[in-house]
């Protein structure tokens, strides 16, 4: 049986098993397209916009293909279905090197793709959004304008191959007719057996700085966010929490509650989907809600975690990093040997911090349980998970759940997760027929995140006389980041945990380095993580970027030129460091800052989600011994970048994200809590810190990489590796803190 | 606190909605009266999100009590185009799209009123005045120095308008 599957020819993605809902007057071409007599092109696109411009980076491949004019674009987000299915998530969770076991990775992934467009998850995460529709929405877009040529060359009885189209119009000889009155008065339309996707010299969208399609909706307040929704009749819902995680609720005084003005149902939240148990009250405003839930007099059970602190975890952490074993995920050459015999050694820890997403927009979602199914408005990067999860709660069949997926603001992974959709099931159940919006505080958001594992590394490498870089070995411990998402999320396969998540960004670079030896260890702790913007590369970026540097300035060779050395068999990576190298003016002194104070460079390159980013940070220190980053050079190959000024906007986003976390991230647990709660305990960037970002993106035909996390991993370490520069003193440890002995030399 | 009718000016229109008096305007405007453009960000004058104008200075809707504000008049982001100052708004909103500022477009509305504020008390803002009218704004997406470009640009387009010289903003839209 299984042999008979894995012969068959893959599911085909453009049409699913129901056509899209037509906007009026409109007809559906396929999965993707509908076109209306008004002339308007609607995209349909399964990914969830969170800032990354996706939704514009997909409509322009479609109307590459089309051939309609951008203005005649509109976006709407696709209903669920299977053909939506993101393949390429699979494909990229398989720890191979993306060098070294090319072609068995290529093995790998035509299976696992197979896999996935049955299995039919709809996810946008993982900087896989264009790399997975690449093919697809092109074809789609390919089909279209097909079915549409076909089509006016019968009416008009010409041969297709007479056609030509251009914005929207086509033309044979003096014939010509818009779109829009080609499907006018037209139920639907036969779908061209045969098409062909453009050759990239035809392109006249895809590699065009392009505005995003909802920067004016986004500039004017109109935007509607999961949080904006309205409904007829609708409730608001405030949570509490048990604050240790692993606690549950004692007791609680409900009926005081419930009584008072505006209160319509106080509701026991059951821990589902990693969610923390709690106690929701629903009112007729948010704020009556939140105020209410003080007056609970809730008690809570803390449960056996009450005496956690990450001091404790680190330590932890640290002493298994330092322990022999683990799972490993690369081992060339010897390391032992090399280290032995080498003429300088070094061998040193690194660690990094639990953090938190704090997406702008707190988790929230808006749920209605009528007596024939459910409505879900919510921002979600996982409208498949979400549905699944409401109709289990709900005893729905799936096909009575309708997940209204809004724009996010921000995901970073967060929304990665459905805890809170889970919660919003469960307490609009108490008040059916009445739709019930679910917000959490942003101190609920802080302190009840999946946050980023806290992780430490044993790194140690060998050089030769000359310099040369012979080995080096790193050993790290964390938590799993698959394993803790699929236990939550019922993924039984999870639990096999041969996932790369928390190894990626150490074993799969560019360098080459004669022996290598790179292992894990799991470690079990009872806190939440989840995915964080780049994942795994977050903090292996940090460490292995870092090191590099120190194994250079121990060789005492400029960090530039070992890089240079340790790529030189990789054209596309030394590409990127040689630009980065000329643009950020490298060798060069800097000019000091306005007041005064020195600058220094620190360089990083690394690779991630098939794109490989180097940046080069010009850092100073303030009197206080603040740092500041002034300015980023930043390079990108990115293969085809579709939307150059979305690349663009990614770096600056990726390069800000992670400079919050480089300079001010940092979740601690206390009494097994977490101690921030917001904002002012929980510091991100502002305009006063922010450096200016120079972006340049190396011009390639390569199929599209990701983008949306690319930018952040080279940060940590170019600003680490300047402050060394700066004063000496090598930082070891995030958020970056300079002793204060600490002296600018 | 029990209810009761507050009056009060909402983008020029007289509003009296039915509420607990130590409500945040934030909460009043989004939920009785329908604003939406107006965001919930950390809900203690941490991120900015919620800024709105009152009687033509910024403040922080989450921790106004709208009683506060109490026969005042409140500007939004859904009236700013067509209110008072609506050639200001209008400029910073064409700077807005041309500089491509927004990515998630969550902190958009704060920021723009904040900008609004900041262009009509100056209007040729330096890089520092601008490090000082928004520094208590967040963006987790990272649109600052586009946000940075925009403002420089919106103010060189009004006073271009007015017949000045133009100066010209330190980077061109992309």
């Amino acid at each position: 049986l299984l042999f008979g599957w894995s012969v068959l020819p893959p599911r085909q993605r453009l049409f699913g098993s129901n056509l899209p809902d037509a906007p009026e007057n409109a007809v559906v071409l396929n999965g993707y397209v509908a076109i209306a007599p008004n002339d308007t092109v609607t995209v349909f696109v399964p990914k969830a916009e969170m800032g990354q411009g996706v939704h514009t980076a997909i409509a322009m491949l479609l109307a590459e293909e089309l051939d309609c004019a951008w203005s005649q674009v509109h976006v709407e987000h696709s209903p669920v279905d299977r053909i939506y299915a993101n393949l390429t998530v699979a494909r990229d969770a398989v720890p191979l090197h993306p060098d070294d076991d090319a072609q068995l990775l290529s093995a790998v992934g035509w299976f696992s793709d197979k896999i996935m467009r049955e299995v039919g998850v709809m996810i946008t995460g993982g900087s896989t959004s264009v790399r997975d529709l690449w093919d697809p929405v092109r074809d789609a877009g390919a089909m279209a304008r097909a079915t549409l040529v076909q089509t006016a060359a019968a009416r008009w009885d010409v041969s297709p191959d007479s056609c030509s189209v251009l914005d929207g119009v086509i033309t044979s000889g003096n014939r010509s007719m818009r779109f829009g009155e080609l499907v006018q008065g037209v139920a639907e339309l036969t779908p061209a057996r045969r098409y062909s996707r453009k050759s990239p010299e035809a392109y006249r969208l895809i590699g065009r700085a392009t505005p995003r399609l909802e920067s004016a909706a986004k500039s004017d307040g109109s935007a509607t966010f999961g949080i904006d929704v309205r409904v007829d009749n609708m409730l608001y819902a405030a949570i509490a929490m048990a604050p240790v995680f692993g606690g549950s609720v004692r007791s609680l005084n409900a009926s005081a509650v419930k009584v008072l003005p505006g209160v319509a149902a106080v509701v026991p939240v059951r821990a589902l989907n990693g969610s923390p148990h709690g106690v929701a009250v629903v009112a007729s405003g948010w704020h009556t809600a939140q105020q209410c839930l003080a007056k609970l007099e809730l008690v809570w059970d803390d449960g056996p975690n009450v005496s956690l602190s990450s001091d404790a975890i680190r330590q932890q952490l640290l002493a298994q990093a330092a322990t022999p074993g683990g799972r490993s995920f690369r081992n060339t050459g010897s390391v032992s040997d090399a280290l032995a015999a080498a003429s300088t050694s070094l061998s040193v820890m690194y660690d990094v911090p639990y953090l938190a997403h704090t997406t702008m927009e707190p988790p929230n979602c808006t749920v209605r349980v009528n007596a024939d199914g459910a409505d879900v408005w919510v921002g979600s990067q996982v409208p498949t998970q979400a549905r699944s999860a409401v109709a289990s709660i709900l005893g729905l069949d799936e096909a009575r759940v309708t997940v209204h997926v809004q724009l996010l603001g921000g995901g970073f992974g967060r929304r990665l997760d459905i805890d809170f959709i889970a919660q919003a099931a469960q307490i609009a159940r108490a008040v059916p027929g009445r739709a019930v919006q679910l917000i959490w505080s942003r101190a609920d958001d802080v302190q009840h995140d999946f946050y980023r594992p806290a992780c430490a590394v044993a790194i140690a490498g060998a050089l030769d006389d000359s310099g040369n870089v012979l080995a080096i070995r790193a050993s790290s411990a964390s938590q799993s980041i698959v394993g803790a998402y699929g236990a939550r999320n019922g993924m039984a396969a999870a639990k096999f945990d041969v996932h790369k998540a928390t190894v990626e960004g150490m074993f799969d670079q560019p360098y080459a380095i004669p022996s290598f030896a790179v292992s894990h260890h799991v470690v079990e702790l009872p806190v939440p993580i989840g995915y964080w913007r780049s994942v795994g590369h977050s903090h292996q970026a940090f460490f292995l970027e870092s090191f590099i540097d120190e194994l250079a300035h121990a060789a005492g060779q400029d960090p530039m030129a070992l890089r240079r050395q340790l790529l030189a068999h990789h054209p596309r990576a030394l590409r990127v460091l040689e630009l980065v190298a000329e643009r950020s003016q490298w060798g060069t002194e800097p000019s000091v800052a306005r007041d005064g104070a020195r600058v220094a460079r620190g360089v990083a390159l690394h690779r991630s989600f098939g794109s490989i980013v180097a940046q080069v940070a010009d850092v100073s220190l303030s009197p206080a011994r603040d740092v500041r980053v002034h300015r980023v050079t930043c390079v990108v190959d990115c293969g085809l970048a579709i939307n150059p000024d979305g690349v663009a906007q990614q770096m600056e986003s990726g390069i800000v994200y992670g400079l919050s976390a480089a300079l001010y991230g940092e979740i601690t647990i206390a009494n097994g809590r977490v101690t921030q709660r917001n904002y002012d305990t929980y510091k991100a960037l502002r305009l006063q810190e922010s450096p200016v970002v120079e972006t340049h993106i190396v011009p390639s035909l390569d199929a599209p990489a990701g983008v949306g996390e690319i930018g952040l991993p080279p940060i940590a370490p170019a600003v680490a590796n300047a402050l060394f520069t700066l004063t000496g003193e090598r930082l070891r440890q995030l958020p970056l803190r300079m002793s204060a002995a600490s002296e600018v030399r | 606190m029990s209810e009761g009718q507050v009056t009060f000016s909402v983008n020029a229109r007289a509003v009296s909605p039915e509420v607990a008096p130590d409500t945040p305007l934030l909460w009043v405007l989004r939920e009785q009266l329908g604003l939406t453009g107006t965001k919930f960000g950390c809900g203690a004058a941490q991120c900015g999100a919620c800024t709105v104008l009152v009687n033509g200075e910024p403040r922080r809707s989450c921790v106004t009590p709208v009683s506060a504000v109490t026969a005042q008049s409140v500007m939004t982001i859904e009236g700013a185009q067509s209110g008072e100052d609506a050639p200001v708004a209008k400029a910073l909103y064409e700077a807005w799209v041309a500089y491509g500022v927004p990515q998630c477009g969550y902190c958009q509305s704060g920021m723009l009123m904040a900008a609004l504020a900041l262009l009509k008390s100056n209007a040729t803002p330096d890089d520092a005045e601008l490090d000082q009218a928004f520094s208590g704004h967040i963006c987790r997406c990272g649109s600052y120095q586009r946000l940075r470009a925009a403002v420089h640009s919106a103010a060189d387009a009004l006073r271009a308008a007015d017949g000045v010289t133009n100066s010209g903003a330190a980077v061109g839209p992309r």
